[in-house]
């Protein structure tokens, strides 16, 4: 039975292979690939990565830097979410419900305005990291990638963490509100103070709870940042695109930029399926 | 901690009402608790019995009358309320573990968080309650791993690890099946010979008749009388008492 699923999708992948070949006369030409991820730099005398790492690059470094304030974002207001007061709960319900009613794509088009036009210039980015000595450009250089696109790298991350974090607000609510009430009349019973609640009661079995909803939304972070090529952060989508128009090999380019994508988030879901197994492990 | 005259009582019901809504689930009910004594709350479903004993330590809010516990009456104001709760130990229905720590942890977390006990010290007087409610063996493990009685024994270890002027029981055994139900009142049997105070609710008539000072009769949310269990099984004033004896020996 597997064997012939698997037969079959073979068939159905060189079928469509060979349509792109013969009816589109498609001309398959894979060598410019390979210069495209890695080219040889003549003055170094090193290889170096070209356009497609590059953006490959930029997309795990916004990726990893937008999880931390996405999930920073999802845990603060998840738990607001929960709060006894109106006004909290109402803060971060507002925010919810205007990001989640939003396509993402409209939401960052604004978003990126706002940023760019304001937060940027406040936080003074820019000026700092032209001011920067040596030392610190480095290190800047390793956590956000090339000095020049620093601000660049920074909006995205700020835009992508603004609307993953209402989606991972979502699940925290629902992992706490999973919660069942009699654990926390159990813990007020012997005393416990409101935070020591939900400090060794509540949070513990809710993060426990949330961890395969969390893992499957880090997933579509990685995803989602692609969304972020049409405000020009230099990810790896919109390096694909200069990348597919200035060799003409549109569907090879992004075979391979899928090939990225896949290895990048294949890797996260293995990551996040450890962890799964540590906790359920930690449980029992 | 300072000794109450017998005179006055360590915990007040005071003409205490509260609703659900529109549905009344108390109904001015007053009861006077001495230190030592032994209550046990009886009365059909529905009839108000959880709820009075949850106001005890206000994990229910009565909207009138007084709950005074130990001299201080409970109220809106919540940083007293800790001070409160952790002096009076209660024991649910459902046991309510903490599922994510074992039975040790969950009996040495008050101590620790609470009273501010070093771990160690705290590890040693859960071990010596563990052993009190007879599940010395069981520390190391998780509350899914242990049987409903055994969970429900490491449920009062908890709460004795507060060291609690009163033990507050929400039908501690109508989770269990018999054999376990013994093994639940006998622990609890242990604790009223040691001289602590509790008030139960539980449809155990055998441990009302053997145990309790006094039984209370609840019916619609009042108490329709409180009387010593000889008294009470053999010569109950009310109608409704007669009733629900006769449904339940």
């Amino acid at each position: 039975m597997d064997a012939a699923v698997l037969s079959a999708a073979v068939l159905a992948l060189g079928y469509v292979f060979h349509r792109v070949d013969t009816v589109l006369e498609y001309r398959w030409d894979w060598s410019a690939i390979p210069n495209s991820l890695y080219r040889w730099d003549e003055e170094t005398g090193r290889w170096v990565p070209n356009l497609l790492m590059q953006g490959f690059f930029t997309t795990v470094r916004l990726a990893i830097l937008s999880m931390i304030p996405a999930a920073l974002f999802g845990a603060v207001f998840g738990v607001l979410r929960t709060a006894g007061r109106l006004f909290p709960r109402l803060l971060s319900r507002t925010y919810v419900e205007l990001i989640r009613n939003i396509p993402p794509l409209v939401f960052i088009f604004i978003f990126y305005f706002f940023i760019s036009s304001q937060i940027m210039p406040v936080l003074g980015v820019e000026d700092f990291v032209r001011g920067a000595s040596p030392a610190t450009l480095r290190s800047l250089e390793l956590v956000f990638g090339p000095a020049a696109l620093i601000p660049n790298v920074i909006s995205g991350v700020i835009c992508l963490a603004m609307f993953q974090g209402a989606y991972m607000t979502e699940i925290v609510r629902a992992g706490i509100q999973s919660i069942p009430k009699t654990q926390t009349e159990a813990g007020l019973s012997i005393g416990l103070s409101r935070w020591e609640l939900w400090r060794r009661v509540i949070l513990p079995q809710a993060l426990r709870r949330v961890i395969p909803p969390l893992a499957g939304q880090f997933i579509t972070l990685v995803k989602d940042s692609s969304i972020l090529s049409l405000i020009s952060i230099q990810e790896l989508t919109f390096l694909a695109m200069e990348t597919a128009v200035s060799t003409t090999r549109v569907f090879e380019v992004w075979i391979t930029v899928a090939g990225l994508y896949f290895c990048l988030c294949y890797l996260l879901s293995l990551a996040f399926g450890r962890l799964e197994r540590s906790a359920a492990a930690a449980r029992a | 901690m300072e000794r109450l005259t017998p005179a006055e009582p360590l915990i007040e019901l005071d003409g205490v009402s509260k609703w659900f809504g529109a549905f009344q689930v108390l109904r001015d009910v007053s009861l006077r608790v001495a230190e030592g004594e032994r209550i046990v709350i009886c009365g059909p479903s529905g009839s108000g019995k959880s709820t009075l004993i949850r106001c005890i330590n206000r994990l229910e809010e009565h909207q009138e009358g007084r709950v005074v516990f130990a001299g201080r009456e409970l109220g809106a104001d919540t940083a007293g309320l800790t001070e409160v709760r952790r002096e009076i130990g209660m024991v649910f229905q459902e046991f309510n573990l903490f599922p994510h720590l074992t039975v040790l942890e969950n009996c040495m977390l008050g101590p620790v968080r609470v009273l501010g006990m070093s771990p160690a010290d705290a590890r040693e007087r859960a071990m010596e309650f563990l052993g009190r409610v007879r599940i010395p063996e069981q520390a190391g493990k998780h509350p899914a791993q242990l049987s409903g009685g055994q969970q429900q024994r490491a449920a009062i270890a908890r709460s004795l690890c507060m060291r609690p002027r009163v033990m507050l029981f929400d039908e501690p055994t109508s989770a269990l099946d018999p054999v376990m139900i013994k093994e639940v009142l006998d622990v609890m049997n242990d604790l009223a010979e040691s001289g602590m105070t509790m008030i139960v609710v539980t449809h155990e008539m055998g441990f009302a008749r053997t145990v309790a000072d006094r039984v209370a009769f609840m019916d619609e949310g009042s108490i329709v009388e409180c009387l010593p269990p000889d008294r009470f099984f053999t010569s109950p004033a009310d109608e409704r008492t007669k009733r629900f004896l006769s449904q339940i020996l």
